[in-house]
C-alpha cells in the first residue's frame, strides 16, 4: 500500500482522504492532505509542531475543533463517506469505526474516574450491553492490552497507575468496539523509551490483527518501528509521501531530509544536526570526538590526569519525604568528575534522581550526605553567601526556559541583569548583551520582546546567553531540549556543541534521550533508581554496555533502519 | 468581604475564555461607569446643581420624573442631587477600606511568608480565627468600641477584608519564592536583598492592583451595609447606604428612595470587578 | 483527624477570648445591661448588686478566666439583657438561620450550575450573558437586593410577604436574597473551571468514543467542575451567616444574626460569644465537610 490517494475502488480502505483542507476563521491549517490508510497497515504522519497533522487526523473524527471548516473531495472511514455528517451521526461513528489514542493518558483518561468506566464508555455508547457483560468485556480489553490484574486495575484512577500502564487503558478504550481504525497522536510521547518500545509493540500486534492504524509523530525514528508507509508534512501539506524504507533512506524533499539529519542518535559527536548557510564547521568527522579528548582518556573509568577536574560529586546522597509518609531515596550514593572542556552526560528514565542530581550539583539543594566540589572549592557544605563568590563560575539552562525567566523582564533586562549581577547597567554591559546574543545568534530585534512572546528555540538560547553572560567553567544542561522539535533541538545542540568548543565549556549534561546524550557526551554516566549504574566513555558504554538495565535502555531506543 | 470575591479570582487561575486585547462592550460600559463617578465625586455641581441637603416639604415623596430623575425623599430633597453627592464620600470609602486592608494584609501576608516558618504558624492561626468569625461581627464590634460614623466604618470594613488580603499575599509569596526563575537569580548568584527586591516583592504585588479594584466595589458594598445597618453614615447625609436606609421606612409608598441608591451601589460594584478583570486579563496577556 | 479537633478547639478558644475582650472594650456599663440597656434610670444600689453578683467588680482577668471555666464545661452563661440561659436561647434561633443558610447554600448551587451548564453550551453569546449575570449578581448587596425583591413580589405583584412569615413562602425571599449573590460568586467559578475542563484531552478522548454534549458536561466536566466550588463552600458558608445578620434584620425573621446583631448593641457578652462560638463551630464543621466532600470527588491523594 502507498500513501497515494487510490483512485480506484479498494476495499481493504479504512480510512480515504482526498484533497482534505482545513480553515480556521481564515487561516488555512490543512490544505490538499490525501492519503488512504488500509487494514492492517500502518500510515504515520510525520511533522514538527505546527505542521498540520492533528488536525488532520482529528478531520476523520469529526473534532477538528470549534470554528474548523473542513472540505474534502472524498473523506471516508470504515468505507463509508464522513462527509457532512451531522454531530449526532458523527457520534455513532466516533468509537466504533474510529478509535484514538492520544498522548499522555494521565490527562487523556478521565483523572477522577476509575480507568475502567473509561473503558466501559465506548461499550456503554455503541452496545446494548447490561452491566456485568460490560464488566466481564472491560476486563476483557484491559487483559488484550497487557495490563496486569486486570480486575484491580479498572477500579484505579489513571494516576495510580504508572505510565506505560496508563496508556494501555488508552488503548483499550479507543479498541473496545474493534473500530478498524486507530488514530494515534503522539502515542508515546513523554513516556520512558524501555515503556515506548512496549506500546510500540502493542500498536504493531493490534496491526498484525488487522486494525489500519493512522499513527501522528513528530519522531521519525519511533515511527520507522511500526510504519508500513510515512508521508511527511509541513505547513498543512504533506511534501512526501511513500513506504517507509524509501523515505527513510533516500528522503527526497529537503524538510524529510532536515528531520532526518537532526537525528542525532547515531552522529558523531561534533557533527552538525542542521545545516546553517556559512557552514563551515562540520568538524568531527567519523567515528572520531576531538583529538585532545582520544588521546588524553582511551580507557573506560580512568582519567589521564592531564585534565583539570572542574567539578566533582563525591558519594551524594539524598532523600525526600513522600506524601504519605516515609523517605523516598532520590540520589543514593552518586559520584562523579567533569573534565573541563569535556562533556559529562547523565542519562536515565523518569524517577532516576538525574534531575536532583543536577539541583544537588547547583546547591539549589543540600544533599544529606556527601559533597560538591567546584574548581576544587567545596561548592555545598558553605553558607550561600560563601557559595556566591563561587557561583559565577557555574551556570544552568532548564528544560522549562520560559518558567526560568521573571515573567516581568524583556529579554534585554534578562541579559542586562545576568551581565551586571542585578547592579547599575553601562554601556559596556549593552556591548556585553549584544554580544551575547551574537554568540546565540539571535537578532538584537528581540531583545524589547518578553520570553512568552518567543518560540521554544529561541528562549532556550536566550536561557543559554544569560548562563554564558558570567563566563562560566561549567554549564548543567538539565533537559535542555526536551521541549523542542527535533530540528529545533538539532540546532540548540549544534549551538552548544559549538560554545563548548569556542569557550572551553563544560558540560554537566542531563537528558532521558539517549540519543542526544551519545550525541553529546565524551563520558556518559547511566542512573537508575537513584544510582549512576555505569559510567565510562561514551563511546565505549554505548557500544559496549556493561550493565544490563544501559543495555535494555539502548535495546529500547528507537533508530533508523541503517 | 472581598475575601470571596477575591478568592474566585484567585481559583480562576491562569485561565480566561476571552484572550487577547479585545474590549468588551462591558467594559466600555465600566469605564463609562467610573468615569462617571469620578466626575460625581469631585466635581458633583457639574452633574446636579442643586443642594443635597436642601429641604422643600412641598415636594415630598415625588416620584421619578424629569424635574426629579430619581424622585424626592420624604423632606423633598432631590434623590438624584443626593446620590450625585454621595459618590465622593463612597468613593474615599471604597479606596480608604481598601487601602487599609490591603496594608494590614500585606504586613501580615509578608511576615508569614517571609518570616520561616514559626511566623509562618502563627500568622495562619490567627487568619484560621479570624476567618472563623463571621466577617460583619468583626465590623460591628470595632464599630460599637470606636462610636459609630464614616470612619470607624471605613476602617471596620478595611479591617474585616484584611485576612482575605493576607492569606492571597502570603500564598503569592511562597508560589514565587518556590518558582523557577528565582531558583534560576540563584543560580546567578544574586543575594538574599536582590531576590527579594527585583524578582520576589515585584512578583507578589503585581497582582495587588487587580485585587486592589475588585476590592474598592466590595468595600462601597459593605460600608453601605453598615450604613443600612445605622452604623456607618448617618442621616441625612448624603451617603448611599444611609439614604438606601431611611428609604426602608417607606418602602411601600416610596420605592424609588430605596431603589437608585442601591442601584448606584451596584453599578459601582460591577464596574469596579469588570475593570479588575479587564486590567488582569491584559496584564496576563502583555 | 486529632489534628483537626485540636486545631478546632484552637480556634474555639481563641475565637471566645478575642470576643470576650473586645465586647467589654465597649464603652459602658455591663451592669447597665443587665438593668435594661443603657437608657435605663437604674439605681447606684441597684448597679452595684448586680455588679457583685455577676463578679463585674472583679478584676477583668479574673472575669475571663471564670468565663472561660465556665464555657469549658458547656455553659454558655444567662443573657444580661434577656434575663434567661444563653443556651435554650440560641438553640431556639439556630435552626432558623441553619435553615436558611443551608437554602440559600442549595439554591446557590443549583443556580450556578445551571447558569453555567447553559452559557458553556451555547456559544459566545451565552458566554458573554453568563459572565455579564454572575458578575452583577455577585456584586449585589443582600440589603438591596432584598429591598428590590420586596418591592418586586410584594409592593406590586403582592404574591410574596415583604417580611418572613412562618412557613415555606416566608423563606422565598430571604434563601433568594442570599442564595443569588452567592451563585454568582460560584457560577463564575465553576464556569472556569467548566471551561477548563471541556477543553483537557479527556474531554477529548471521550468525544472520541461517541459521547454526546450532554454526557461529556454530567458525566465527565462536572466533578472536576464542581471541586473548586466545593472547596470554596466553607467560606461561603461564613459570608452567609454574615448576610443572614443582614437579611433577618430586613425581614424581621428570628435568628442567630439579629440576635447578635442585637446583643452587641446591648452589649450582652454572654449572648454575643454564644453566638459566635457557635457559628465558628458551624465554620469549622463546614470547612470539615467540604474537605471530605472534596475528597469524595478527587481521592487523589493530596499533599498537604
Amino acid at each position: 500500500m502507498s500513501a497515494e490517494p487510490n483512485t480506484g475502488d479498494a476495499p481493504s480502505a479504512v480510512a480515504r482522504v482526498l484533497n482534505l483542507s482545513v480553515v480556521f476563521g481564515g487561516t488555512p491549517v490543512v490544505s490538499g492532505v490525501s492519503f488512504d490508510v488500509s487494514a492492517g497497515r500502518c500510515l504515520a504522519l510525520v511533522g514538527e509542531s505546527g505542521s498540520g497533522k492533528s488536525v488532520t487526523a482529528r478531520s476523520l473524527l469529526g473534532l477538528a475543533g470549534a470554528g474548523a471548516r473542513v472540505e474534502a473531495d472524498a473523506l471516508a472511514v470504515a468505507g463509508s463517506s464522513v462527509l457532512g455528517l451531522s454531530e449526532r451521526a458523527w457520534r455513532r461513528r466516533r468509537g466504533k469505526d474510529v478509535g484514538l489514542v492520544l498522548q499522555d493518558a494521565l490527562v487523556s483518561l478521565d483523572p477522577l474516574r476509575p480507568v475502567g468506566r473509561e473503558v466501559a464508555d465506548s461499550l456503554r455508547l455503541h452496545m446494548p450491553l447490561d452491566a456485568v457483560a460490560r464488566q466481564a468485556r472491560v476486563r476483557e480489553l484491559l487483559a488484550a492490552v497487557g495490563l496486569p490484574d486486570a480486575g484491580e486495575r479498572m477500579r484505579q484512577r489513571s494516576g495510580e497507575l504508572s505510565g506505560g500502564q496508563r496508556q494501555r487503558a488508552l488503548i483499550a478504550a479507543a479498541i473496545a468496539l474493534d473500530p478498524p481504525l486507530l488514530i494515534a497522536d503522539e502515542p508515546t510521547t513523554a513516556l520512558d523509551v524501555t515503556v515506548q518500545a512496549q506500546i510500540l509493540d502493542l500498536l504493531e500486534n493490534l496491526k498484525a490483527a488487522g486494525t489500519g492504524i493512522l499513527l501522528i509523530s513528530h519522531d521519525l525514528a519511533v515511527v520507522s518501528r511500526i510504519a508500513d508507509d510515512i508521508a511527511v508534512m509541513a505547513e498543512g501539506r504533506i511534501v512526501e509521501s511513500g513506504p517507509a524504507v524509501r523515505v527513510l533512506a533516500a528522503p527526497t524533499h529537503p524538510i524529510t531530509q532536515r528531520m532526518l539529519a537532526a537525528i542525532p542518535a547515531d552522529k558523531p559527536r561534533h557533527t552538525a544536526l542542521a545545516p546553517t548557510s556559512t557552514d563551515t564547521r562540520v568538524v568531527g568527522s567519523g567515528r572520531n570526538r576531538s583529538a585532545i579528548a582520544t588521546t588524553t582518556n582511551d580507557s573506560r573509568g580512568e582519567t589521564g590526569g592531564a585534565r583539570e577536574v572542574v567539578l566533582e560529586a563525591r558519594g551524594l546522597v539524598k532523600s525526600f519525604r513522600r506524601p504519605g509518609g516515609g523517605q523516598f531515596l532520590a540520589v543514593d550514593d552518586v559520584s562523579f568528575r567533569l573534565e573541563r572542556g569535556t562533556t559529562l552526560g547523565i542519562v536515565g528514565e523518569s524517577g532516576s534522581g538525574k534531575t536532583t542530581t543536577a539541583r544537588l550539583a547547583l546547591a539549589l539543594t543540600a544533599p544529606d550526605a556527601g559533597e560538591v566540589r567546584l574548581l576544587g572549592h567545596p561548592f555545598t557544605g558553605i553558607p550561600e553567601n560563601e557559595r556566591r563568590a563561587l557561583r559565577p563560575a557555574i551556570g544552568a539552562i532548564y528544560q522549562d526556559a520560559l518558567g526560568s525567566f521573571d515573567p516581568r523582564f524583556t529579554v534585554q533586562d534578562i541579559l542586562l541583569d545576568a551581565v551586571t549581577g542585578g547592579r547599575r547597567s553601562g554601556p559596556a554591559a549593552s556591548a556585553r548583551v549584544r554580544e551575547l546574543l551574537d554568540a546565540v545568534a539571535l537578532p538584537a530585534t528581540l531583545l524589547g520582546r518578553r520570553p512568552l512572546s518567543l518560540s521554544g528555540g529561541q528562549r532556550q538560547r536566550v536561557g543559554i546567553a544569560r548562563a554564558l553572560a558570567a563566563r562560566p567553567d561549567v554549564l548543567v544542561c538539565d533537559e535542555p531540549v526536551s521541549a523542542l522539535d527535533v530540528t529545533v533541538q538539532a540546532q540548540v545542540l549544534d549551538l552548544l556543541d559549538e560554545l563548548q568548543r569556542e569557550r572551553g565549556l563544560s558540560l554537566l549534561f542531563i537528558s532521558h534521550d539517549l540519543g542526544v546524550v551519545q550525541h553529546m557526551s565524551d563520558r556518559v554516566a547511566v542512573m537508575q533508581n537513584g544510582c549512576i549504574v555505569e559510567t565510562g566513555e561514551a563511546s565505549a558504554v554505548f557500544a559496549d554496555p556493561r550493565h544490563p538495565y544501559t543495555a535494555q535502555l539502548l535495546a529500547a531506543v528507537p533508530l533508523l533502519p541503517a | 468581604m472581598s475575601e470571596l470575591e477575591v478568592q474566585a479570582t484567585l481559583s480562576r487561575g491562569e485561565r480566561s475564555r476571552s484572550r487577547g486585547r479585545r474590549v468588551t462592550p462591558f467594559e466600555v460600559l465600566a469605564v463609562v461607569v467610573a468615569l462617571f463617578l469620578l466626575v460625581a465625586g469631585l466635581l458633583p455641581g457639574l452633574l446636579a446643581p442643586g443642594d443635597p441637603l436642601g429641604i422643600d416639604p412641598a415636594a415630598a415623596f415625588q416620584p421619578p420624573s424629569p424635574a426629579h430623575w430619581f424622585g424626592t425623599d420624604e423632606s423633598g430633597r432631590d434623590i438624584w442631587t443626593r446620590v450625585v453627592h454621595g459618590a465622593g464620600t463612597s468613593l474615599v470609602i471604597g479606596f480608604a477600606a481598601t487601602a487599609i486592608g490591603l496594608g494590614v494584609g500585606l504586613v501580615l501576608g509578608t511576615i508569614a511568608g517571609m518570616l520561616g516558618p514559626a511566623v509562618d504558624f502563627s500568622v495562619n492561626r490567627l487568619l484560621e480565627v479570624l476567618f472563623a468569625f463571621p466577617g460583619l461581627l468583626l465590623a460591628l464590634l470595632f464599630i460599637l468600641i470606636f462610636g459609630p460614623g464614616v470612619w470607624t466604618a471605613t476602617v471596620a470594613v478595611g479591617l474585616s477584608a484584611s485576612p482575605g488580603y493576607a492569606r492571597i499575599i502570603r500564598g503569592q509569596l511562597l508560589a514565587v519564592r518556590r518558582s523557577s526563575f528565582v531558583e534560576a537569580a540563584t543560580v546567578l548568584g544574586r543575594t538574599r536583598r536582590q531576590l527579594l527586591l527585583r524578582h520576589i516583592l515585584p512578583n507578589t504585588l503585581a497582582p495587588l492592583f487587580v485585587l486592589g479594584t475588585l476590592g474598592v466595589g466590595q468595600a462601597i458594598v459593605w460600608a453601605s451595609a453598615l450604613s443600612y445597618l445605622g452604623l456607618g453614615a448617618q442621616p441625612p447625609a448624603a451617603e448611599w447606604g444611609a439614604m438606601l436606609s431611611a428609604g426602608r421606612t417607606y418602602l411601600t409608598t416610596a420605592w424609588w428612595m430605596s431603589f437608585f441608591p442601591g442601584l448606584v451601589i451596584v453599578l459601582t460594584a460591577v464596574a469596579a470587578t469588570v475593570l479588575g478583570r479587564a486590567i488582569e486579563r491584559r496584564a496576563r496577556y502583555a | 483527624m486529632l489534628v483537626h479537633s485540636a486545631g478546632g478547639l484552637f480556634v474555639l478558644w481563641a475565637v471566645a477570648t478575642l470576643t470576650f475582650f473586645a465586647v467589654r472594650l465597649i464603652p459602658g456599663d455591663p451592669a447597665q445591661a443587665v438593668l435594661g440597656g443603657p437608657g435605663s434610670q437604674a439605681s447606684p444600689e441597684a448597679l452595684a448588686a448586680v455588679r457583685a453578683e455577676y463578679g463585674f467588680d472583679q478584676p477583668l482577668l479574673v472575669q475571663y478566666l471564670r468565663e472561660l471555666g465556665r464555657l469549658a464545661t458547656g455553659d454558655l452563661g444567662r443573657s444580661y439583657a434577656l434575663n434567661m440561659d444563653v443556651a435554650p436561647l440560641l438553640l431556639a434561633q439556630l435552626g432558623g438561620t441553619l435553615l436558611l443558610a443551608l437554602l440559600a447554600l442549595a439554591v446557590a448551587w443549583l443556580l450556578a450550575l445551571a447558569l453555567a451548564t447553559w452559557s458553556t453550551l451555547g456559544g459566545k453569546t451565552a458566554w458573554a450573558v453568563g459572565s455579564g449575570i454572575e458578575i452583577t449578581a455577585a456584586a449585589l448587596p443582600h440589603f438591596w437586593l432584598a429591598t428590590a425583591l420586596i418591592i418586586l413580589f410584594s409592593t406590586w405583584l403582592g404574591v410574596l410577604p415583604p417580611i418572613s412569615t412562618p412557613g415555606p413562602v416566608g423563606l422565598v425571599l430571604p434563601v433568594l436574597t442570599l442564595a443569588v449573590p452567592l451563585a454568582g460568586f460560584l457560577g463564575q467559578i465553576m464556569r472556569e473551571s467548566f471551561q477548563a475542563a471541556l477543553e483537557s484531552p479527556f474531554v477529548l478522548s471521550a468525544r472520541a468514543r461517541g459521547e454526546g454534549e450532554l454526557g461529556i458536561r454530567f458525566v465527565h466536566v462536572l466533578r472536576h467542575a464542581a471541586l473548586p466550588a466545593v472547596n470554596l463552600s466553607g467560606w461561603a458558608f461564613g459570608s452567609l451567616i454574615s448576610g443572614a445578620v443582614v437579611v433577618e434584620t430586613i425581614f424581621a425573621r428570628p435568628g442567630l444574626g439579629r440576635t447578635l446583631l442585637n446583643a452587641v448593641t446591648l452589649r450582652d457578652v454572654p449572648v454575643v460569644i454564644g453566638v459566635v462560638l457557635i457559628v465558628a463551630l458551624a465554620y469549622i464543621l463546614m470547612t470539615l465537610v467540604t474537605d471530605l466532600a472534596g475528597a469524595l470527588l478527587d481521592p487523589r491523594g493530596r499533599t498537604a
